[in-house]
């Protein structure tokens, strides 16, 4: 005698207290969906690829490692010794950056930060706009600036495979004609100054694949876990069907 | 006649007799389980309770699987955490089973407060289940709050930081309130060090003994049941209530399906939606404690936000800090505030229903503008919403008294 609607009822107003949370981790920027594919294996190992060659340089992922990337990605002790490990010695240490932190602190003015956590901390979204929103800004030391994230000490590590970029502003008027009026300069886009080694499409996926390694590095177990929990939820479903029927025989003589 | 047939028909003794001499294992076990008589009409929302308690249990077994492994100290917690999400075996299961279960703790006390306000069950004579419930309700607060420290993560120092100045608004001692709790001029490695000691020894052990205690208040005086009628008031001949079923078998078998549907959902929300999109774990705890940079956007765990809308919602820090303790105060004294002749709600006239009604929607109201940045609009929406919140409780005495109830029936019903 189990009421549904009277359950169903329970559990909505259950979630009602889980109203979803608008999380603005971009500071109000509109940021493009990443679209990555968590378990596609062939993206991740190319996110892999891009990382170790064009991140890890200066960026570590100090709670990965590499025998996790390994097994994750399918890949051989030799494939990841020979493709992945450019200056660590056993398959278990960890992604350490090549450069001194202290050094970069004095560098850069600030350490570049570890990526263990980035896509999780900041959202996949946020690190996709982020790669793919550097432009030219004269002056600021590193040449560039980013749509993203402004006044970022990052320079455009990535400028032979997208070439560079000008931002397009349109100035926006707020109140026109009365004494609260306010003019701001707001990025309408991107044109493509000097060509890199891709084009935008190419690009694009290279971005997409690399922020598919970074999610897939914030939590390595996301595969795994969403797999038991399939196994577990068909459990609970058995054991349900079980409980139910020794419920009602137990209660068959209640009126 | 073979041996074992000659056992059987033997007068009970043995064993049981023995430890019952000795200890009332038997005489307990009755008076809590077998022949403990809770009406047959229970509805689902009595089911909370159960919850509740599995919750507990949850929360301390994986709490004691953490305490191997995790370390607290400022320069160390972050980092073990992560060493327990990557590296220990099954680590990251009972870490997102501790922190899923945190939220759940909420989401099940909070609908068992709501059951006892739909259907009266802190009103006499279990005034005293009410306030034993409501001094664990202020426990789990002081439980969650010191454990969201633990991870030392961004939004773990700043949440903390914000909640701890709150004392600081208390006239004449509040700075030194703030520096005992915190140990130190700011949150540091000595105020993380406390926190565990909190969040493992004192509170949970408070925890335990005051469920303890709130069990044997309701063993003492009977479960409430959707009609609100006292079911002791009709018993058989053999002295046990007409309308009661015992707890065991009956009501822990249906107990057994609620807990495995509920299991559904608190799996579902361990195995595929972990952080609940930055709800159950907020996206600025993946971020180390940093002490020099503030999070762009600091709200406290979804439980709190109610209160703590309200408490942003006045432009005095004091005076919010008032507001922000009285809404946590004010239910302990619904079983004198509400003056109805009825307990339940489906023998209250149409004022009752409408204010629970307005209250649910206010207090899902605060909870959600209390996870927004606090713009001006926001912000006056939650004046609103705290005008309600308090209205609920002050006006209570009146409309409670002033409502026209129905006769209640002098046996329990089923409604369906």
């Amino acid at each position: 005698m189990i009421n549904f609607n009277r359950v169903a009822s329970v559990l909505a107003l259950g979630m009602c207290f889980m109203a979803p949370q608008a999380m603005a981790a971009g500071g109000g920027v509109h940021l493009e969906p990443a679209n990555i594919e968590h378990d596609n294996a062939a993206s991740l190992r190319r996110g892999a690829r891009n990382f170790m060659n064009y991140c890890s340089g200066c960026h570590s992922a100090k709670y990965v490692r590499f025998n996790t990337i390994g097994k994750a990605l399918d890949l051989s002790e030799e494939q990841l010794i020979d493709n992945l490990m450019f200056n660590a010695e056993k398959t278990f240490e960890t992604i350490q950056s090549a450069m001194p932190a202290d050094d970069a602190a004095d560098w850069y003015g600030t350490a570049p930060p570890d990526m263990s956590l980035m896509a999780r901390s900041k959202g996949v979204d946020y690190v996709y706009n982020f790669l793919k929103g550097f432009y030219i800004a004269e002056d600021s030391p590193t040449g560039v600036d980013n749509r993203v994230l402004a006044g970022t000490s990052m320079p455009h590590v990535l400028w032979e495979l997208q070439g560079y970029q000008e931002a397009i502003f349109v100035e926006h008027v707020e109140h026109e004609g009365t004494d609260k009026e306010t003019r701001t300069e707001v990025l309408e886009g991107f044109e493509l100054l000097s060509a890199g080694s891709m084009d935008a499409e190419e690009y694009d996926e290279f971005v997409r694949d690399t922020v598919n390694f970074l999610a897939y590095i914030a939590e390595p177990i996301r595969s795994d876990r969403r797999k038991l929990g399939v196994w577990v939820l068909m459990f609970l479903i058995f054991f349900f069907v079980l409980a139910a029927q020794l419920k009602k025989a137990i209660w068959k003589d209640v009126k | 006649m073979s041996r074992i047939e000659a056992e059987v028909g033997k007068p009970q003794g043995g064993f049981m007799k023995w430890i019952d001499d000795r200890f009332p294992f038997t005489k307990t076990m009755e008076h809590h389980v077998t022949k403990y008589y809770a009406s047959k009409n229970f509805n689902w929302w009595f089911v909370f309770g159960v919850l509740a308690f599995v919750v507990l249990i949850l929360q301390l077994v994986t709490g004691i699987f953490l305490t191997m492994n995790y370390k607290p100290a400022a320069a160390e917690a972050f980092a073990s955490v992560e060493y327990i999400m990557r590296d220990v075996e099954w680590g990251w299961l009972i870490r997102y089973m501790h922190s899923t279960g945190a939220s759940f703790f909420f989401i099940v006390v909070y609908l068992h407060m709501f059951r006892a306000m739909l259907y009266g069950s802190y009103k006499k004579p279990r005034e005293l289940i009410w306030l034993i419930g409501m001094m664990i309700f202020l426990v789990l607060m002081a439980e969650g709050f010191a454990g969201y420290l633990l991870p030392w993560g961004q939004m773990s120092y700043w949440g903390a930081q914000v909640i701890i100045s709150l004392f600081g608004a208390i006239p004449v001692v509040g700075d030194a309130l703030v520096e005992i709790i915190r140990g130190d001029y700011s949150i540091s490695d000595i105020t993380l060090n406390r926190f565990f000691a909190l969040h493992v020894i004192v509170l949970p052990l408070a925890l335990i003994g005051l469920v303890f205690v709130h069990i044997v208040a309701l063993h003492e005086v009977g479960s409430n049941n959707p009609d609100g009628i006292d079911i002791k008031k009709h018993k058989g001949p053999d002295g046990i209530p007409l309308d009661g079923v015992p707890f065991h078998p009956h009501h822990t078998s249906k107990d057994l399906v609620g807990i495995i549907v509920f299991l559904m959902i608190f799996c579902g929300v361990v195995f595929f939606a972990p952080d609940m999109g930055g709800l159950f774990l907020e996206h600025a705890n993946f971020e180390p404690a940093n002490m020099t940079a503030t999070p762009e956007h600091i709200a406290p765990v979804w439980y709190y936000t109610p209160y703590y809308a309200i408490l942003r919602a006045v432009p005095d820090k004091l005076w919010g800090f008032i507001l922000f303790v009285l809404a946590v105060a004010l239910p302990i004294f619904l079983p004198w505030l509400d003056r109805c002749r009825v307990k339940s709600i489906r023998y209250r006239g149409w004022m009752y229903k409408t204010a629970l009604s307005i209250f649910v929607v206010t207090f899902i109201a605060l909870g959600w503008l209390g996870l927004q940045a606090a713009t001006p609009t926001y912000v006056m929406l939650a004046r609103f919403f705290s005008v309600l919140y308090f209205a609920f409780f002050l006006l209570m005495p009146f409309y409670t008294a002033m409502d026209k109830t129905k006769p209640v029936p002098d046996r329990v019903v089923y409604h369906d």
